[in-house]
Order: C-alpha cells, then structure tokens, then sequence
C-alpha cells in the first residue's frame, strides 16, 4: 500500500466519521422529545376536583407564584400572589374570606384590592378559564 | 404697602374669598406694615390651612379685625388673647376642634377627641399641671402656618414625625429632669423601621406615633407592648402568646418583644440573635443545661441546617447556570424552600423547637431536590464537554489529514 | 463501479447538461501570491450562511412566531429538544463570525481593489448582500423575544423612524404598527424566514456567477500573467475544506463552551434594563449617536447620524464608481488611506461603546 493509498483511505474514513458526526445531532434534534409541547404563556393552575368553593392555592406562573382562588360563590380567579409590599407569598384566608399576607398583616379583598395594612397597590390580576376538568390561568 | 399685599395674595394658593376676608383684616394690614417679626404670623398665613377655608386671626386671638386703632382691635373686652399661656393653648384648640357640630361644617370625618386623649397623655397631663417644657398642640402642628396632616411639608406628616418628636425628646438639656432617655430618635434613625420610612420612603413603615399613640402619647404598657407589635407583625404576637415565655415574661414583667428586640433601635434580626453562643440572644437568660438552653440549641440548628442545605443547593444551580445550563425551574423550586426557612424563623417566637423542625424538614428535602437537579445539569454540561472532545478529535484529525493531502499534492 | 457511474453521469448529461458546470470548476484556477489568503472568506462567508440556513430549518421545526409561545419555543429547544442547545447556539455563534467574515472579505476586496473593471457589480451585488445580512441579524435577533431583543429592537426602530421623509412610514413598516408588539415578532420572522432568504438567494447566486465569469481578480501589485495559478479542484477546495471544518470545530467549542443565553421573557411593560447595546456589528454606529451634539445648524443631531451612515451606505455601494484609477507609480491612492480610517472608526467607537 502506497502512503498516497493509506492517506486516500484515512481520508475517506475519517470523512464518514466526520459526517455521522455531524449528522447525529442533527437527526437526535428532529426526532421530538417526550414532552411535545412547549409551555404556552397559560398554565393549568389546578385540576376542578382540587379547589373546592372559600379556598385557594399556589401555582408557579413563570418564575413567580400565582394564586388561583374559588370564591365562596364558586367563581375561580387568579392573581399574582406576590404582595405588592415586600414581595411575600400571599395565602388565602377560608375564615376571612380574603387574600393575606402573613408578613406585615396585609389584607386584599376577592377582586385583589389592597384594603388594609401596609400593601400599597392591588394584585396583579390573571384571567382563570376552565377547560374540561382544569383550570387555566393566562396573563391579561 | 398695598401692592406687599396683593403680591403676597397672587403667590399664595389662599382661595379668592379667604384672601378677600384676610384684606379686610386690620391684623392682617398692620402686622403686614409693621414688617420683621411682626409680620412673620400673616406671611406664614398663605399656606394656613383655617385660613384657607375663610377662618381669620381674629377666630383664636380674638379682639376685632374691622376697627384700626389698636387699643380697639387689640381689645381684651372683645376677646382678645395675645400670646395664649401655656396652659391653656390645648383649651383654645379644643374650642373648635373637640365641637363636633362646628368641624362637621368643615370635615364631616374629622375626630374631635384630641383633646380628650391629649388629656391622658403624660404630656398633657404634665401640662395642665403648669409644666413649661412639655409638648402641647402648637408645639407639634405649628402656630401660624399649620398645614393637614396629609401635607407632606406639615412636621406631622408621617416622614416628618420623628424629627418632631425628636425636637424636644433628642434635646439633653430640656429633658435633663425627665428622666428618660434622649436617644430615641438617633436610635430610632438606625432601626429598621426608621431605614423603611425615611429611605426607603415606604409609607406604611411605623414611626413614633404608630406605637406610642399621637395626642394621647404615651409608651406602651409592658404588658401591652405585644399587642402593639403586633398589629404588624401578627403571626410573631400569635405564636409569642402561646409559647412558654408568654406567661414568664408577664410574671418577671419584662415587655414582650423588647426584651429582645429592643424598642427604638430595632434591627434586622439574624440568625447569630438565637442560640447558645455567648452573644446570642437567648444565651443572656438560659444557663447551660436548662430546658429552655436546650430548646435554643435546637432551634438554632434546625435553622442553620436548612439555611446551609439552601445555601449548597443555590451554589450549584448558580454554578449550572454560569455555566449557561438552563435552570430556571429548580431556581424557583428553591426559592419555595427559602419560604421555608423564612416561616421557621418567624416559627421561634413559638420557642417550641418540634413545630419549627417540621418546617425545616419540609424546606431541607425541597433544597435536596433543587441541587439534585443542579447536579443533574451539570452531569449533562459535562456529557456535552465529552461529546464536544469526541467530535473535535475527529474533525481535528479531518483537519490534519486534509493539510497532509495538501502537501501530498503539492510534490 | 466506473461503469456504473458513467452510465449514470451519462443519464444525467443528457438531461441536466451538467457537464458544463463541471468543466468550468475543473478549469477553475486561482492565482497565488501573498494576498492569496483573503481569497478564502468569500467562501467561508457562504459557508458559514449555509450553516445558518441548515440550521435555521432545523430550529423551525420547533419555534413558535407569537408573542405568547416564542420565548418558551426557544426555551423548549434548548432543555428539551435532543440537542437544542446545539442548534441554536451554533445558530447564533455563527450568524456572529459570518458577519465577522464578511467583514472581513469586504475590507479585503477594498484594499486589493478587487472591485476594479470588470468586477464593480460583484462588488455591488457584494455591498447589498453585506446589508442584507445586517438585516438578516437585526430580525433574528428579536426571535427569542427576551428583554434584551425586545429593547435593542425598540431602540433600532425608533431610529429608523429618524429618517427624513420616510422615517415614519418605516417604522409602522417595520413594527407593524406604532410599538414594539408581537405584530413585530410575526413581521420579522416573515422577514428573517421567508423574504430576506429569496432576495439573498437572488443576490448571492449572481454574486456567485459573476466571481466564476470573471474568475478571481489579482491585487495591481501583482502581475496576473506572471503569478502562479493553483487548481481550483483540488487544491483550493481542499484548503477551503479545512478552513471550513475549522469553522465547524470554532462554533463546536462555542456551543459547548459558551452556549447561547435564553434571557428573561421580553416584558413590554418594566423598563428597559440599564445599557442596553445592540448586537457589536452595530455598535460603532450606536456610540456615534450618541455622541453627536442634540442640535447642529438647526438640525436635529439624529437626523444627521442617522444621513451620515445612510451617505456612507451608498458610498459603499458605488466605491467602484468613485475609487480613483490605478495611481501611478510614486502618487499615493487616496483609497487605502479612507479604507483604513473607516475601520479604525469602527474599532475604536466600538471598543468605546463596550469600555463603558
């Protein structure tokens, strides 16, 4: 074997090495993944069986966390649970039937207004919809 | 003279019809001519709030604002107080101010009990008993120029409180008989509270008044000083009163949160405050061994152990993400466990170390999960490094054996 | 084996007529002197847009258009899709060193006066390829729709809106409508996808066929005579190939190395973050705004930027038309000297604008 021989062949060899190479990712990236769908800006808050009427819970909505309440009427809203303070993580009061703040004793009513203690403006309100069995919350 | 008159009427925001009533005045127009000191009361009239709602010199010093000559305007028959003594300057005010059917015409919601309260205060007391020094409406709200409460240039405006306050209780030589302390403010300006109102302007952040009352000032109770904190700070009254040193507390009387807080000089509260070393907090009453000397050393180290789970978690999700790995989703995951070590701290005042150690759990295998996942991100980093070695190998050798064809074709 | 690849080249001859095209890149030669180097990034600049089109395909297969869904798309790509993060970094490490390359080619084909008789449309058609890509970066940059493009974006328009006469008109185009929205995300993917890809396939298949009718151009200090020739096939192309596989090695290491930030999710509502730069191919003409007087002569110091750099444009455009002729021997051409001063203008705004 002539070294122009070996080289001709190293050559070829390392080319279709180098094309799986290259070609291996690209085929990996359009094989989908497990999760098909990319998270649209709305997020399923809460399954309907799971929030009863006067209660309410914490969901991630972005980096930050949401409140999805059901009024005692049956009605669902969300809101930004981030209190409008010093930037605590709001509850939901069943016995007061408002939106609280542990940290400085801040209260909201059912529609996000600030109404008493320190909070110096309402909470952000998100739209809460329902779609068969759950509940979606989308900004605006 | 007439035009000093007018101009002052132009600049300020006095109503038409006040400034029309003020110019018919011969207090207004003498003292106005008579200028310096004299003249001082009408220029601060301008921004007066009784004025500008029509009230006149003549509605507190009396005597008659219609006639010219001194000796009728100036008339003691017609009323007329000069300089108000001391002792009566609360009277005069409360002659409108407490009359509810007068201060309806003017503020449907206005209270009318300042002078009662002022009454119970140690102020008002100490000045009904002849007391020179001690504060009385005027001091406060001004003489002259008194602005609403609501004007921030008003020295009762929330922000402007305690440098009032502090007027006459930072003053070493006026309160030297008192015997209390002339540090409040100077204390008070270092606290959290203080940094809250005045730098960080928030509104809501308390100053003296909000503890101590406004016209009927007085410090709080020891037995009530829970109830005041707690008007903000709700949960820590709460768990305080149904720990173990609710009742202690009450029996040694010793104040609820001042013990160990301090009253004006409250600062950030850190974790070095509980524990059982020599400068902790709860150190100072527990001896070694002791019940509660236990309950701290355990508390503290609930507390310290979740804080430093969270701390190594955040460490390698902030390595990961340096490292451009995307880790949003345990980022905020952690920040839930910090909620945790957040509640376990306001969990203390409950001084019953089983409760906080359920919280510390919670937030302890949050933090794992999180640096899992921070693990995790940097395994797959360090799979992608792998795999760029692999690949940069082979198109290296592509690379050289290319140059050597090169050359090969060359000869 | 020959045989059958005869066959078929036969096959193919008949109907395609191939064989010219094949002949031509035989005889293909390109001249060898010292200058000979800068004749390989004409060619990695179309390698490099070839990446950016393959890989921008693939990144299709997975990106949302909406205002709603683009940044969590892009998101999506790079922690869920297999080798995402692959993609879309090379994606954007590469649009970076191809506008580096065509820099690069651009001041090279000054300086040689590659644009001389025959060549001034290769150089025209060049010069609007070049601004092309700097429309190609502007909308793509948006893409991602994270704070940083939403803001760089809004600035860029705003500036665009200077221009007299059809300023305004130029923003509502642009924007699709008064404000940044996601009308603006939609309009720049149309762009960025669709109607800058048929002009630069217009553009770059001229370009090309002019450089293979008129062959590679020699700089006036060499005489093309008496210069070596080199084979295009094989010998040029091999040295293309490994300059084209280093590029592929480069954008590997970056990808891995240095991937491609995500950025937060554009918020039209916060403010804008402090300093905000456009993208360093940019930035010279950024820092220059910024450093022009707010009035001159009663005109607004915008509006005379913003006409400089579009004077300047033009002048690109038609320098083959206003170069001076070969100097004669001992007179010094006055076109070295403007090409220098321009890229130190760019280096030294450019290195200003990243000191602060």
């Amino acid at each position: 074997m002539t070294r122009r021989n070996v080289l001709n062949y190293l050559l070829g060899t390392t080319a279709l090495a180098t094309l799986a190479a290259i070609l291996y990712p690209i085929i990996k990236f359009m094989i989908p993944p497990r999760i098909v769908e990319s998270s649209a800006s709305s997020v399923v808050a809460a399954k309907v069986s799971e929030l009863k009427p006067n209660s309410g819970k914490i969901f991630r909505f972005g980096s930050r966390p949401g409140i999805l309440i059901q009024t005692p009427a049956g009605e669902y809203r969300a809101f930004s649970a981030v209190c409008t303070h010093l930037d605590c993580t709001v509850q939901y009061r069943p016995d007061e039937k408002l939106i609280w703040c542990a940290c400085h004793n801040g209260r909201y009513d059912l529609t996000g207004k600030n109404i008493s203690g320190p909070p110096p403006r309402p909470l952000e309100a998100f739209s809460a919809n329902v779609r068969g069995d759950e509940i979606l919350v989308s900004r605006g | 003279m007439w035009q000093q008159l007018w101009l002052i009427m132009l600049i300020s925001p006095v109503p038409a019809q006040a400034a029309q009533k003020a110019v018919e005045s011969s207090c207004i127009r003498c003292h106005l001519a008579m200028g310096d000191q004299l003249a001082e009361p009408v220029k601060l009239s301008a921004q007066d709030i009784h004025f500008q709602h029509g009230l006149s010199c003549n509605n507190c010093h009396g005597g008659d604002p219609t006639k010219d000559a001194l000796e009728e305007a100036m008339n003691p028959r017609k009323g007329f107080v000069g300089h108000p003594p001391r002792k009566q300057i609360a009277t005069l005010c409360a002659s409108c101010h407490s009359n509810a059917e007068f201060m309806k015409k003017y503020n449907p919601r206005a209270r009318v009990d300042q002078y009662s309260e002022y009454l119970t205060s140690v102020h008002g007391k100490k000045n009904q008993a002849g007391d020179p020094n001690v504060a009385t409406c005027t001091d406060c709200h001004g003489v002259h120029g008194i602005r609403a409460v609501s004007d921030p240039n008003s020295p009762v405006y929330v922000t402007n409180v305690a440098a009032t306050c502090g007027r006459c209780h930072s003053d070493v030589k006026r309160m030297g008989s008192y015997d209390i302390p002339t540090d409040q403010q100077e204390q008070y300006s270092k606290s959290v509270h203080g940094d809250a109102l005045m730098k960080q302007r928030d509104l809501s952040a308390p100053t003296c008044n909000s503890c101590h009352g406004n016209h009927g000032a007085t410090p709080p109770g020891v037995d009530s000083v829970a109830n005041v904190c707690g008007q903000c700070h709700v949960t820590q009254e709460d768990l305080f009163n149904q720990s173990p040193h609710s009742k202690a507390f009450a029996e040694n009387k010793w104040p609820a949160c001042v013990t160990c807080h301090q009253n004006h000089l409250i600062v950030l509260p850190t974790d070095a405050m509980l524990g059982v070393e020599e400068t902790a907090t709860c150190a100072a009453c527990h001896d070694k061994g002791s019940a509660g000397y236990m309950a701290a050393q355990q508390m503290k180290s609930e507390i310290a152990g979740l804080q430093s789970r969270l701390a190594s978690a955040r460490e390698v999700l902030e390595r990961a993400q340096r490292a451009g790995m995307e880790v949003s989703s345990p980022i905020y995951q952690l920040s839930e466990g910090r909620d945790r070590l957040i509640l376990a701290r306001v969990q203390i005042h409950r001084f019953t170390p089983a409760i906080l150690q359920k919280t510390t759990a919670e937030g302890e295998s949050i933090a794992a999960a999180c640096e899992q996942s921070g693990w995790q991100a940097l395994a797959e980093l360090a799979y992608r490094r792998k795999g760029l070695a692999v690949s940069a190998a082979i198109l290296l050798c592509m690379i050289g054996l290319l140059l050597l064809k090169i050359r090969q074709l060359k000869t | 084996m020959n045989a059958w690849i005869s066959k078929w080249g036969e096959w193919l001859e008949d109907r395609l007529g191939w064989r010219a095209a094949q002949r031509l890149l035989e005889h293909k030669e390109v001249p060898v002197h010292r200058h000979s180097i800068w004749y390989y990034f004409g060619g990695m600049t179309l390698f490099l847009f070839v990446v950016q089109v393959c890989t921008g395909i693939l990144l299709l297969l997975y990106y949302r258009p909406s205002a709603e869904t683009a940044f969590e798309s892009v998101q999506f790509i790079m922690t869920q899709v297999q080798f995402g993060w692959l993609i879309r970094s090379i994606h954007s490490w590469s649009a970076n060193l191809m506008i580096g390359t065509a820099f690069v080619h651009m001041f090279s084909a000054l300086f040689l006066r590659s644009f001389r008789r025959p060549r001034e449309l290769t150089w025209v058609s060049g010069a609007l390829l070049f601004f092309l890509l700097l429309c190609f970066g502007f909308s793509g940059y948006l893409l991602p729709w994270n704070k940083l493009a939403f803001f760089a974006t809004k600035v860029g328009t705003d500036i665009a809106g200077i221009v007299p006469l059809i300023g305004p008109f130029l923003l509502r185009f642009l924007r699709g409508g008064d404000e940044v929205t996601g009308a603006t995300l939609t309009r720049f993917f149309g762009f960025h996808v669709a109607i800058l890809p048929a002009i630069a396939t217009v553009l770059v298949s001229v370009h090309v066929y002019l450089v293979q009718k008129h062959g590679m151009s020699t700089p006036p200090s060499v005489d093309p005579d008496k210069a070596p020739k080199m084979k295009f096939i094989p010998d040029f192309l091999l040295r293309d190939l490994v300059g084209w596989l280093t590029a592929v090695t480069v954008l590997a290491v970056l990808a891995a190395i240095f991937p491609w930030e995500l950025g937060e999710k554009a918020d039209p509502f916060s403010p804008a973050p402090a300093g905000i730069k456009p993208e360093w191919y940019f930035v010279y003409m950024f820092q220059t705004l910024k450093y022009i007087p707010s009035k001159i002569l009663g005109i607004d110091g915008e509006v005379l930027g913003i006409m400089f750099f579009g004077l300047l444009g033009l002048l690109l455009i038609i320098t083959p038309f206003i170069s001076p002729r070969e100097p004669r021997t001992g007179r010094r051409s006055l076109l070295p000297v403007v090409g220098i001063l321009v890229l130190v203008y760019i280096i030294v705004l450019s290195a200003l604008a990243y000191r602060t």
